[in-house]
């Protein structure tokens, strides 16, 4: 069966300015998803904010470039990710409808991309 | 063979390739799970026909002698290519209890070629270009030439969305009853944006925009067959009839465009109308009505006014209310300001469309400006008529509806 990768974005400010109650609903929401699509989910993480992010470039001399940040400096960063196996594109998308989304509504989505 | 039986024969392809290419591509499709080399099959299988119709005659089932001859065509390339690659066994699995007799009709394979067309994976214009191609079998030169842009942008859009059909795998299925409903509002939007496309022409006598028109109304022909139970697919319909009877009015014997108000309704396709206002009925039974049911509820108003002025704009009003709950577009609400106008006076229209100044979405827009010209000159304020006019000119490129306004331009200097 093909895989698919299922990009969370979301909102960091959104995130950071959470109380603990809500950070742990986000994880047991998580968790929920877990179990329920635990036959489907092949690997999966939560990333640690993009202010801990590094990211290396080729300087063009031969060498390497090291700079601090995310690659894509936008609103919404990459939170996580999940791969999963299921037959096609639906039901990848069923899958990503069911993820628990954090945050104000349109600040939060999840990419669906297929594996080669 | 004779000029004559040449013709008919020719004739005879040119209708089964607008009627039945989905139903054939489709029936191919289950064969070769590839939606290139299935194309490639039916194409060959369209010029085959052109000469073998002529040698044999048309067959009494065209759709089904093109089905058995594409899914041959079909079987013969994936074995030569399991031959060269014996490794591969025949992708033809499933052909269990395949009759070629089967292909007269199966609805829910070209059903499936449609939904596919229309996922919401792939973005808009290409889904329009995609059902143009696959479902109505349109080259890529005249979905270009439809679109106003240029064929190698074209095919590049479509190689992209079949390129993600494959490797995404959007599948060949028809969406369950959940996802239905959603589904099936982007089919219906897809053949109404193939309509308009094709019912505003950007002027000149371009035949591809007629053809445009005849391939959307078979296209809502087909899913009025396949889903005789929805409501929204009946409104679809009937929005397209009651449009399209129109037509012969449209223009002036110069080719420019007639205003509804100025229109001869004796020109209007009177067999068109009644059938699209037995469709509304139907379209309006479901509860709430959808917004297809509600634009041709609208344009049955019209359809019915034996003249403009006759024309029940309380009730036009009163159906724009309720599409702008369903369907609040800003250009939804711009039409019900000016059905406003009409209805209660050219102040009341002014009123209606002050409210709209602001947005956003209607800025470049020029039927707004035109409308409060068309007001502000009922009410005799002319040089606020003319600047309003002169404001729409600004914001349309389309030459024939400059030369109108300039014409209107003119009437109020004179």
């Amino acid at each position: 069966m093909p895989q698919y990768l299922l990009l969370i974005h979301d909102n960091e400010a959104d995130w950071d300015a959470a109380d603990e109650a809500e950070h742990r609903a986000l994880d047991e929401a998580h968790e929920v998803f877990n179990r329920e699509h635990a036959d489907v989910i092949v690997a999966s993480a939560h990333l640690q904010p993009t202010s801990t992010a590094t990211v290396v470039r080729e300087d063009g001399r031969g060498g390497h470039l090291v700079t601090d940040g995310a690659y894509a400096e936008t609103k919404e960063a990459l939170g996580g990710y999940y791969i999963i196996d299921v037959p096609d594109l639906d039901a990848a998308l069923a899958v990503a409808k069911r993820l628990p989304f954090f945050g104000k509504v349109g600040d939060a989505a999840v990419e669906v991309r297929p594996l080669y | 063979m004779t000029t004559g039986r040449r013709a008919s024969v020719a004739e005879a392809v040119a209708e089964a390739h607008r009627k039945q290419w989905a139903l054939v591509l489709a029936a191919t499709v289950r064969v070769t799970r590839d939606l290139d080399l299935a194309e490639e099959c039916v194409q060959d299988a369209y010029a085959k026909a052109l000469v073998a119709w002529g040698d044999t005659g048309i067959p009494d089932r065209p759709g089904a002698w093109l089905t058995t001859t594409a899914r041959n065509r079909a079987v013969d390339m994936i074995r030569r290519e399991a031959f060269l690659r014996t490794t591969i066994p025949l992708l033809a699995g499933d052909e269990a209890g395949y009759d070629p007799q089967d292909g007269e009709d199966i609805p829910d394979e070209r059903l499936r070629l449609i939904f596919t067309c229309c996922h919401p994976a792939l973005a808009p214009q290409s889904q329009v270009a995609l059902t143009l191609r696959l479902v109505c079998g349109l080259t890529t030169a005249q979905i270009a030439r439809a679109f106003l842009v240029g064929e190698a942008t074209m095919a590049a859009r479509i190689t992209r969305a079949k390129k993600k059909i494959a490797a995404a795998r959007i599948p060949y299925v028809i969406p369950d009853s959940e996802e239905l409903p959603e589904r099936i509002d982007a089919v219906l939007t897809v053949v109404d944006l193939l309509f308009t496309t094709g019912h505003v022409a950007p002027s000149g006598p371009d035949l591809v925009h007629a053809d445009v028109i005849s391939r959307a109304t078979d296209l809502a022909r087909t899913l009025r067959e396949l889903l005789p139970g929805d409501a929204e697919v009946a409104g679809l319909l009937a929005l397209i009839l009651l449009t399209d009877a129109r037509r012969a009015a449209r223009l002036d014997t110069s080719g420019a465009p007639v205003l509804l108000a100025d229109q001869d309704r004796a020109r209007w396709d009177r067999a068109a109308i009644a059938e699209g206002l037995v469709l509304v009925r139907r379209a309006l039974r479901r509860r709430p009505p959808g917004r297809f049911g509600l634009r041709a509820a609208i344009a049955a108003v019209h359809a019915e006014a034996p003249s403009w002025e006759a024309t029940d704009w309380q009730e036009i009003v009163g159906l724009y209310d309720l599409l702008i709950r369903r369907w609040p577009t800003p250009v939804t609400a711009l039409n019900r300001a000016v059905a406003i106008g009409f209805a209660r006076g050219p102040e009341a229209g002014l009123t209606a469309l002050a409210e709209l100044a602001d947005a956003p979405q209607l800025a470049g827009y020029p039927y707004g400006a035109v409308a409060r010209g068309e007001f502000l000159r009922r009410l005799g304020r002319t040089a606020e008529a003319r600047s309003a006019f002169e404001e729409a000119l600004k914001t349309t490129e389309n030459m024939v509806e400059r030369d109108s306004l300039r014409a209107r331009i003119a009437e109020l200097d004179g």
